[in-house]
């Protein structure tokens, strides 16, 4: 029997600007058979999307396929006339983009969106597209089926909407799915919950699906056959036990090797034991901060509540929790960005302003921010020297030929090349970008890089050159770094403390040991749990744990009484957990855990 | 051994690839091309074209230049078909139309790329201004700008006119200020999506004053979008001085301006005279042009723009 999807010597160019032809795919051939997943990993640049998204007759403006064919059901989509293929879209394959938050109108009902492609295409009726989209919203495990086509997208949470998706996609009961990155951008607790729901509902759909994504631990959890890419060409192809275990190409094992080890004691960089106690490099006592108006001191929207952190100098410390935990706004205050509403910021010792506007040039020096998304922090109008010759004028008053020789330095400290110095950010990769940022910060010969999410944006190989470039540099430069993260692998790999964040309170933080090991805070236990590892099979296993059963699929609550982990908890006490703030355990040498529960009730 | 060397090859064979496809650069239509040469051609004549013109602007031809031999002794002199005497025809008064449209370039783009700078020089400095000073300054400006905006142009116009009189200085002004209302509006908008952009953020961590964030941080990134509405704006300066003109409030006689050149001759039309159309076909060569060429370069910034100008 011929597969679902063939695809046959496919090769794709792109037009250049003087009008010859560059090759984005070369020559690639694979099978998608009725049932299966398929799933194309690589880096950016790899062509998996370029590719996946041929199963739909479709290529991104400035790319034309030259030839090769890709047969749906034994016929050519490529060369089919453009109103069949608007049939085919949508109803027999499906497209799933990355970001449902950007897919959904927010001015349409969940419902309206979901049925609406079965609908328009005259598959189903309205009332058999409701009955429908309610029987996958079911299988997606959604809260409250029958009134959840009612509400509106903003009304539930970003797992849900991802969710909300695949039924928009699957409604029409396609053929096939073409997923495109759809974990990518979540948090590792939500992204359990989104995996789970996508592998339950292909599986008893019974539709194929394409899987594009560079994260090969999340693969190994969905996928039946993966595809290796690179550069538009396939460097591996097999069962997914086969890749995982026995890797037969040497890409596959770079991809292998930069997933990070499942996060556990003693794998962070060894610093030196004994340090005299002098005032640390950045400290933050008792600080609350926020956004809105100010009602008598204190924001109308408190994110950051009696935080006290210390970072010594020459360390790192990683910060932790999912989006919405106040990880940002914690950077921001430090940086000056946001005044703090109460507490204090102290720099060696001396209290900083809140304000930045009112802080010397010295102390704005000292403390660098890194902004998460390169693409967005670097000024596509000014050129590299430019970017980073402005903060060695600005603060080191360098010019000429001082200032182009230290701008060669930097470059070749974050190991780039020196003609990148004339370059435009644009005509730099992702990693290359954030390199850049890095050395901007690193310019300024500051005493704390503020690192903000840095490798998040990053594709696994790039994000882990990145992390060693860090490694170095505090070697070399014996900066502190504040590394703030929502990937516990990453940070246990690197950071010297873990201050783990959750609603805007610390409810752990210690040596990275400490943390990584028992006792654990319920919460820190349920990042530990959610970290995806490179095994077949782990995603059945992680859901049966307590921690996920009670965590996953709820979202982060500012609380005003009680400890704000109380819907999450597995370890709850009722009547006290939601109604008193919880007190700080000490468990020696700064490592704190904030919790009811004993130090008998957390190893049980 | 073996092992070290595949770790070697695999670090060079395996690059990291860039995520995405260099800035391409403006590539001009056939349209724009055209768009380009007729408003090349408009420039030379603001130059040469007096000095190339058969007559003054003021001439009314002599009617024996028209005498053909054996013909009628004393022909009228006013809205003459086009001859070897006069390449475009006479207006309504006997004078050259292909004279009075090579100086009428000079007044008519003259005279509104004069009110076109005046208006950006103050929408954009003010909308910059709004969009990255304190809220109340922005809600003034705006609401100020707001009510400006309310009231239609040509009435503004009349008015001011009206009450002032009719010279070229204050018809300029006059101009400029009723076109920087919605100058300030493009740019404040342009101005507040730049403003919070991450990079925007990054210089205000540094320690950058205001100075520094306008000029280097965000008028580089609007200075395309706005060079494409100030091709748009111009021409619809160009309009409303013409409109002006035909209404009798523009440029005064006998000085030319090919709004008015439409209003004079517009009774050759039963007679089929083409004096009239010509001025349009100038107007109407011009700004067509422009908006070739805008079309081209908002094409090419991937069609944003003109979500910014409603």
């Amino acid at each position: 029997m011929a597969a679902l999807l063939e695809v046959d010597q496919l090769k794709i160019d792109a037009r250049k600007d003087d009008g010859s032809l560059s090759p984005i795919v070369k020559g690639v051939s694979f099978n998608v058979d009725r049932g299966e997943v398929v799933a194309l990993i690589g880096e950016s640049g790899s062509g998996k999307t370029t590719i996946a998204l041929s199963a739909l007759g479709y290529t991104k403006p400035g790319l034309e396929f030259t030839s090769g064919e890709v047969r749906l059901h034994g016929q050519d989509v490529i060369s089919m006339p453009s109103e069949e293929k608007r049939l085919m879209r949508g109803q027999k394959v499906a497209y799933l983009a990355q970001s449902a938050a950007a897919t959904f109108n927010p001015s349409l009902t969940i419902g309206e969106q979901v049925t609406e492609s079965p609908v328009l295409h005259g598959q189903l009726n309205q009332e058999e597209a409701n009955q429908r989209a309610i029987e996958l919203y079911r299988a997606l495990e959604l809260p409250d089926p029958e009134k959840l086509g009612k509400r509106y997208p903003h009304q539930v949470s970003g797992g849900q909407l991802q969710r909300l998706m695949a039924a928009m996609a699957l409604c029409g009961n396609p053929d096939l799915l073409v997923l495109d990155e759809p974990t990518t951008a979540l948090d590792v607790t939500t992204q359990i919950e989104v995996l789970k729901a996508f592998k339950s509902v292909i599986k008893q759909e019974g539709s194929a699906a394409i899987y594009v994504t560079h994260d090969l631990s999340v693969v190994a959890q969905i996928a039946d056959d993966i595809v290796v890419l690179y550069a538009g060409e396939i460097q591996e192809h097999g069962r997914a036990e086969q890749v995982v275990y026995q890797p037969g190409h040497d890409y596959t094992r770079r991809l292998m090797n930069a997933v990070r080890p499942p996060p556990a004691a003693g794998q962070g960089d060894e610093m030196t034991g004994d340090h005299e106690r002098e005032a640390p490099a950045l400290e933050v006592r008792e600080l609350s901060a926020g956004y809105g108006k100010k009602n008598n001191g204190n924001p109308s929207i408190r994110v950051l509540r009696d935080v006290n952190i210390s970072i010594e100098r020459g360390h790192t410390v990683g910060v932790i929790g999912e989006s919405g935990c106040g990880k940002s706004t914690l950077a921001r205050v430090m940086s000056g960005l946001l005044p703090a509403s109460q507490g204090d910021v102290l720099l060696d010792g001396e209290p900083l302003q809140p304000d930045l506007k009112n802080r010397s040039r010295s102390e704005l020096q000292k403390v660098q921010f890194v902004f998460q998304m390169a693409d967005t922090a670097l000024n596509p109008r000014q050129r590299i020297d430019q970017i980073l010759g402005r903060p060695l004028e600005f603060y080191l008053g360098l010019k000429g030929g001082e200032k182009r020789k230290r701008i060669a330095e930097l470059l070749e400290m974050v190991e780039l090349p020196q003609d990148f110095a004339g370059r435009y950010p644009d005509e730099l990769s992702g990693g290359q970008k954030q390199r850049i940022n890095l050395a901007r910060a690193l310019a300024a010969s500051p005493e704390i890089l503020l690192c903000d999410e840095v490798i998040s944006a990053l594709d696994s190989i790039v994000g882990a050159n990145v992390i060693e470039l860090l490694k170095r540099l505090r070697k070399l430069t014996g900066v502190s770094y504040v590394f703030i993260s929502h990937d516990l692998s990453t940070v246990a790999s690197f950071a010297d403390e873990i201050v783990v964040l959750y609603a805007g309170r610390v409810v752990e933080q210690g040596h990275v040991d400490q943390v990584l090991s028992p006792p654990y805070h319920p919460y820190t236990r349920l990042l530990i749990a959610s970290v995806p590892e490179l095994r077949v099979g782990w995603l059945e296993a992680t859901m049966e744990t307590q921690e996920a059963k009670a965590g996953i699929d709820r979202v982060v609550r500012i609380t005003e009484t009680g400890c704000p982990f109380f819907d999450r908890c597995p370890i709850k006490i009722e009547g006290t957990c939601d109604k008193e703030i919880p007190p700080i355990r000490n468990f020696g040498d700064h490592h704190q855990i904030e919790c009811h529960r004993s130090e008998a009730d957390f190893l049980n | 051994m073996p092992e070290q060397e595949s770790e070697a090859t695999m670090e060079t064979s395996f690059q990291e690839l860039p995520d995405a496809p260099p800035r391409r650069r403006i590539r001009f239509s056939l349209s724009g091309k055209i768009g380009i040469f007729l408003v090349l051609f408009w420039v030379l004549m603001i130059f040469i074209g007096p000095s190339i013109s058969p007559y003054n602007e003021a001439d009314f031809l002599d009617e024996s230049l028209f005498i053909v031999p054996g013909g009628d002794e004393y022909p009228d002199t006013d809205y003459q078909p086009p001859s070897k005497v006069a390449l475009l025809g006479t207006d309504y008064l006997g004078r050259d139309t292909l004279s009075r449209i090579l100086y009428g370039a000079r007044t008519t783009i003259g005279i509104s790329f004069a009110a076109t700078l005046i208006a950006y020089l103050l929408g954009v400095t003010l909308g910059i201004a709004a969009a990255v000073g304190s809220e109340w300054l922005d809600m003034c400006l705006s609401r100020f700008n707001d009510a400006f905006l309310s009231i239609p142009t040509i009435m503004m116009g009349l008015v001011v006119i009206a009450a002032v009189g009719s010279t070229i200085p204050i018809l300029v002004i006059m101009t400029g200020f009723i076109y920087a209302t919605s100058v300030f509006r493009v740019a404040r908008s342009l101005g507040q999506d730049v403003m919070v952009s991450d990079f925007v953020e990054a210089a205000k961590v540094r320690g950058e004053g205001l100075w520094w964030i306008i000029t280097r941080e965000i008028l580089p990134n609007i200075v395309m979008p706005l060079a494409t509405d100030f091709g748009l704006r111009f021409v619809w300066i160009i309009l409303f001085i013409s409109a002006l003109s035909f209404l009798g409030l523009g440029v005064q006689p006998p000085m030319s301006d090919w709004g008015s050149m439409v209003k004079e001759n517009l009774g050759g039309l039963p007679y089929g005279s083409i004096a009239p159309l010509m001025p349009s076909l100038a107007i109407a060569s011009l700004t067509i042009s422009i908006n070739l060429i805008v079309d081209d370069i908002s094409a090419h910034s991937g069609g944003k723009l003109s979500n910014k100008m409603i």
